[in-house]
């Protein structure tokens, strides 16, 4: 009987412990009291210690950062508080989302002058109101050792994946839930054009294309690296730094990727990533000061580690890793923001029509 | 003034619904039709126009329907199986079983294809015991799949639903009848069955409920082929921002949600009746070969069934590929190489989980007791109206509530807080229809005769309510405590990554490639089934000084 009761005593007092600790640690009384800056994001975000650390210190601010979901629900979730802000700022607009987020009204101009270090094809926005802070590419991985052991090449062009020889080989996402999934049916749009596109879909469902809801199902159940040999697609739709991910988060010491980027001609996708501050901010000085810390090379350094993907600012230099195997691809394609927002819709409906009935 | 303290009493879970589910919701709603109301006609129109939108509604109820029944049929033979037996261990057995509900999608998912995927352990032992050149289980992506794993998430709303129902239940009127030369069979349908019909419609209304507003379970091993209304919302609401669809589509749900509740409450009402209860007064150990032998393939189901999915992640989370055994994901976890902010060490992702599970048990357990003694006042009014009310989060889009509690909830909306409360309001109609069935059989006049012998209204509450009802009340405990254990929360409310919990911790490590986020992923689930399982159990065992006798 003793036994039985111990436990859940046990139980409740680890709680409360836990619990007391954590009043302590948030009601720490600090010298000057510092403001608090309170920046919005998505789920993917990530910063360095020390680095956060050091924007605190600099500004004697304390950063709260909350997340709101995926990429679209946060968006979402912030036009729908425009007339409240939820937050300072907020990080995490791409270029998919890039009008439907000016439309919105919900951010207000700031021209860092940091800017001037930005690459002038990253700044989407004229009016300063969403800024550049970090890149991406849409593309394929394809298994190395998969492809050498099987005796068949590598794919070179988007052609390439209807062949026969690669049946049944590519996991792609679904680009109604899927970011990289709208980026590459966004991919075959501006390649094959509104009037090809959907015939290449259906020839890449004739090929048995797998279609997963989101990246993570894609990569790791059915990409066969991904999975560790689990799955059974060697070639995957995701980004061009999952290689170097590869290597940094092996469990082998591997210093050679597993994966390997295959970037055909039209074959990426460029994902921007811009911050903004949001009218009615409580600190609109400190979020200032901290988009000019985003934007600036303490930051964006910490970038390709934390995120996976590339600084905005090239002053910023890349991890090795990075240059040996994320190579930025060549001529990704571009489509205009405004009429990914007009038309998103309509395609993924088409591209659902061919792929899912 | 007994009347004025009920009625305060009872009031408290409507304001709570009122301010947390109702206000939020009305709030949304209102903001979606406000923009452009000739537009959002327009729009409404059209989707009922067209055939997909039947589709879609003919789909999620069919599925919801069919996974219920399955889940039922899987259900119920273990349900008497546990109830009856008395064996060593069959805590940590109730308790293993609650485990699938605070496991996230992705992570079953992954279990299921190591299982029975087309390299999975099933396909592979297969091909090499008969030769066979392509898999013969061919389930990725199909219906059967989703099926499938509606019954893994939800077979355990059954066997601990009814099962504690079935414990209770006196076996004399069955023994009575054997006597009286009815056959086995015979006492199942006419006796015992009828007895149970509440229990049954009660755990099965919150199975269908789940399976029709199921998301997860529907995007990710249905690949994208399949829809829900719950994965059309998301769709309209995040991918497209069409908010006045979104909400359309949101009160469609509730519509349906609201009828089946409504035949639901009907039907509960004319099958229930008080009965002689007692506690314990099934389980007994089996008393012969025969019996044990049933008891063993019972168990031998379950453990194929529930816990083989279960057990090959743990498995994976100690397997370094070919290697052989590792902790090398555990010792991942503990470690911070990037120096990244918010990194949060396991005990600290425990601690965080287990102090919003205790603070959604301490607001959900009380309110949905109370909730349940007002429904189930006889002759009340107010039974009829809040019985189906207090089911309806269960069939509320989440994304929709999210929506609502950003543009409703004024500061509370980036409070600590609002994560027990948002807990609750899903683990509520939980606890509320696995208390009910065991509070409507409580028999009045148990009540009458302790009144009549002096005992005053707190006193007859402690000596008969407390001890016959503690069964329920804890397996209503558990369950709250499961459901906020697993929720990951995301869509319902603002996270802080300040202050992560476990479910927190999978998703973030699934969202990086690289073995080591995956492996990370599996060793935080492992954790998180051990952690469920031992509060599960610490719940099952608290005892009220006094009432142990029972």
């Amino acid at each position: 009987m003793n036994r039985c009761r111990i436990l859940p005593v046990l139980l409740i007092a680890a709680v409360l412990l836990s619990a007391c600790q954590a009043v302590a640690t948030d009601s720490a009384p600090a010298a000057a009291q510092p403001a608090t800056l309170t920046v919005a994001t998505h789920d993917s975000f990530a910063i360095g210690e020390e680095v956060l650390r050091q924007f605190e210190t600099e500004h004697n601010a304390r950063v709260q950062i909350l997340t709101l979901g995926d990429a679209g629900e946060a968006l979402n979730k912030i036009i729908l508080s425009k007339d409240a802000p939820l937050a300072d700022l907020f990080f995490g607009v791409d270029n998919t989302f890039l009008s439907r987020a000016l439309d919105s009204g919900a951010f207000v101009p700031y021209a860092s002058p940091l800017l001037e270090h930005i690459p002038d094809d990253l700044e989407l926005d004229p009016d300063h109101r969403l800024l550049p802070v970090d890149y991406g590419f849409v593309n394929l991985n394809a298994d190395q050792a998969w492809f050498a052991d099987a005796g068949v090449p590598l794919p070179q062009t988007l052609e390439d994946l209807t062949a026969p020889a690669y049946k049944g080989l590519l996991v792609v996402q679904n680009p109604a839930t899927s970011s990289p999934g709208l980026a590459f049916l966004l991919t075959t749009i501006a390649h094959f054009g509104e009037e090809g596109y959907l015939d290449y879909w259906q020839a890449l469902r004739e090929n048995d294309v797998m279609v997963s809801d989101g990246w993570s199902e894609a990569y790791f159940e059915h990409f066969t690296v991904g999975s560790g040999g689990a799955g059974d697609r060697p070639l995957v739709v995701s980004y061009s730094t999952s290689p170097p991910a590869d290597v940094v988060y092996a469990t082998d010491g591997r210093t050679e990727p597993a994966s390997v980027n295959i970037s055909p001609q039209n074959g990426t996708f460029r994902q921007v990533e811009f911050v903004g501050i949001l009218d009615g901010a409580a600190n609109p000085e400190l979020a200032r000061a901290f988009i000019d810390f985003m934007l600036d090379t303490t930051f964006q350094s910490d970038i390709p580690l934390q995120m996976f993907v590339y600084p905005a600012n090239p002053d910023a230099p890349l991890p090795d890793l990075f240059v040996q195997f994320g190579q930025t691809p060549e001529a990704p394609v571009s489509i205009d923001a405004a009429a990914i927002e007009a038309n998103r819709e309509q395609w993924i409906r088409s591209w659902s029509d061919v792929m899912l009935r | 003034m007994r009347r004025v303290l009920t009625a305060a009493l009872f009031a408290l879970p409507i304001l709570f619904l009122a301010i947390f589910y109702a206000w939020p919701l009305l709030a949304i709603l209102r903001v979606s039709f406000a923009g452009a109301p000739g537009e959002a006609i327009g729009q409404v129109g059209a989707a009922v126009g067209s055939p997909a939108f039947w589709q879609l509604l003919w789909f999620t109820t069919w599925q919801a329907l069919v996974s219920t029944l399955l889940t039922i049929a899987a259900g119920l033979p273990l349900a008497y199986i546990f109830a009856r037996y008395d064996f060593r261990g069959k805590s940590l057995v109730h308790a293993l079983l609650t485990i699938p509900f605070v496991m996230p999608t992705v992570v079953v998912a992954t279990a299921f294809m190591a299982l029975i995927g087309r390299t999975g352990l099933l396909n592979t032992w297969l091909q090499d015991a008969f030769g066979l050149a392509a898999p013969p289980i061919r389930l990725e992506q199909t219906i059967w799949l989703i099926l499938i794993v509606h019954v893994f998430y939800n077979v355990a709303v059954i066997i601990r639903t009814v099962g504690g129902f079935w414990t209770n239940l006196s076996p004399h009127l069955g023994a009575s009848a054997a006597v009286l030369g009815a056959s086995p069979w015979r006492v199942l349908r006419t006796i015992t069955l009828p007895l149970l019909l509440p229990s049954i419609l009660a755990a099965g209304l919150l199975v269908f409920l789940f399976c029709f507003t199921s998301f997860g379970v529907i995007l990710i091993l249905g690949g994208a082929r399949f829809a829900t209304i719950e994965v059309e919302i998301y769709r309209q609401a995040v991918s497209y921002f069409n908010l006045p669809l979104a909400a359309f589509l949101c009160l469609v749900q509730l519509a349906i949600t609201f009828s089946v509740m409504v035949a639901y409450t009907r039907m509960q009402a004319r099958v229930s009746r008080p009965l002689a209860q007692r506690g314990g007064g099934l389980a007994r150990r089996p008393a012969n070969r025969r019996e044990w032998a049933v008891l063993a393939i019972a168990l031998a189901v379950t453990a194929a069934g529930l816990l083989a999915p279960l057990g090959a992640l743990a498995v994976r989370s100690f397997t370094l590929g070919d290697q052989g055994p590792t902790l090398l994901y555990y010792q991942a976890l503990t470690t911070n190489p990037r120096q990244s902010a918010f990194f949060a060490p396991p005990v600290t992702a425990i601690a965080n989980s287990l102090l919003y599970a205790t603070a959604t048990l301490l607001i959900s357990l009380p309110l949905g007791i109370i909730g349940a003694y007002m429904l189930a006042q006889e002759r009340s009014r107010w039974a009829a109206v809040f019985d189906p009310l207090l089911l309806l989060p269960l069939g509320t889009s989440a994304v929709t509530l999210g929506f609502g509690y950003i543009v409703a909830m004024g500061p509370l909306r980036t409070s600590l807080w609002l994560v027990p409360i948002a807990h609750s309001l899903i683990a509520l109609p939980f606890v509320v229809r696995t208390f009910l069935p065991a509070l409507r059989a409580l028999d009045r006049r148990l009540r009458e005769a302790s009144a009549t012998l002096g005992a005053g209204p707190l006193r007859s509450w402690w000596t008969i309510d407390v001890p016959l009802l503690l069964r329920a009340a804890l397996i209503s405990a558990a369950f709250a405590f499961a459901i906020s254990l697993g929720e990951f929360g995301a869509t319902l409310l603002v996270a802080r990554p300040d202050r992560p919990t476990m479910p927190m911790v999978i998703y973030q490590a699934l969202g990086r490639p690289g073995l080591i986020n995956y492996g990370q992923a599996l060793a935080m689930s492992t954790i998180l089934m051990a952690v469920t399982a031992v509060a599960l159990i610490a719940i099952e065992r608290f005892r009220v000084p006094g009432s142990e006798e029972f």
